[in-house]
């Protein structure tokens, strides 16, 4: 049974908002009371997947689903895709262009942050036709 | 110790820091962290830290929102975008600023934390 569903759009070119729908999401979670903890690991697994999709993939949107066993995140892109998901996963692969490396992103930790902060990760890709990352937090 | 105590353990030390925004002083630190790549501030800045960094972004602040990082200390008297204070008052995100060198400020910050 699920608790509860929220959908939010990640716009592709806005910097200044990237970021928005995690915040949303974590406060969300903290209404509703569930520990500092699985918060604290929805959170970072969202925004590094939120901030993929704008950086790589000029926007995208986010799900989240909680029921009673699990918070499980889909965030989904029409973008270029990833050649090859397993070095893509690797600590320090980044494809990150100078223009963000500046502002302190590139350092290829982002989806291997994903897969450190959740129970389970799942990444479907296609070149040319999008990405769509699906991650669980399991309640216990 | 809180980020009150800390910022008047400076003033006292005759190193002041400048209060860019005060959020929440009351809240207290965990320990000193220093990186300035976002994405492994992510997934190592342990929560409630003081988190020292030159980078005075937008993303920093949004990291420290989601990361639950206490206090931002930008160093070095970096320079921190208006959009990133404006946002840092729309999510109530404490940052201070001092013209201290990254490593510098942080070992203060460790000494002060741990007496
Ligand atoms: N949604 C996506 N669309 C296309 N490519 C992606 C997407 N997400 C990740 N990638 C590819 O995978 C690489 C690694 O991603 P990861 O998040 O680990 O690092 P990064 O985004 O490059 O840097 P960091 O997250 O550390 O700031 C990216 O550089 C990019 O090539
Ligand atoms: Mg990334």
């Amino acid at each position: 049974m699920n608790i509860l569903e929220l959908k939010y759009t990640i716009p592709g070119d806005d910097f200044t908002r990237a970021g928005e729908a995690s915040s949303a999401i974590k406060r969300k979670l903290k209404q509703m009371g569930f520990p500092p903890d699985l918060i604290r690991n929805v959170s970072i697994a969202t925004y590094e997947g939120e901030i993929n999709s704008v950086i790589h993939a000029n926007g995208g949107s986010v799900s989240v689903s909680i029921d009673d066993e699990a918070v499980t995140i889909v965030i989904e892109d029409t973008g270029k895709g990833i050649p090859d998901i397993e070095k893509a996963m690797q600590e320090g692969f980044s494809t990150a262009p100078d223009s963000v490396r500046s502002l302190g992103f590139g350092a290829g930790m982002g989806l291997p942050n994903m897969k450190k902060y959740t129970d389970e990760i799942h990444v479907e890709s296609q070149v040319g036709k999008g990405t769509k990352v699906t991650m669980k937090c399991r309640m216990t | 110790m809180n980020i009150k105590e800390l910022i008047e353990k400076f003033a006292s030390g005759g190193s002041p820091v400048e209060i860019i925004n005060e959020a929440d002083f009351s809240r207290e630190l965990s320990c000193v962290y220093c990186c300035d790549l976002l994405s492994v501030v992510m997934g190592k800045a342990p929560a409630d830290c003081a988190w020292v960094t030159v980078m005075g972004n937008l993303n920093s602040v949004a990291v420290s929102v989601l990361a639950d990082i206490s206090l931002i200390v930008i160093a070095e008297n970096s320079p921190i975008d208006q959009n990133a204070i404006d946002k840092a008052r729309e999510k109530e995100v404490n940052i201070i600023k001092t013209k201290l060198p990254i490593f510098d400020m942080a070992t203060k910050i460790d000494f002060w934390l741990k007496k």
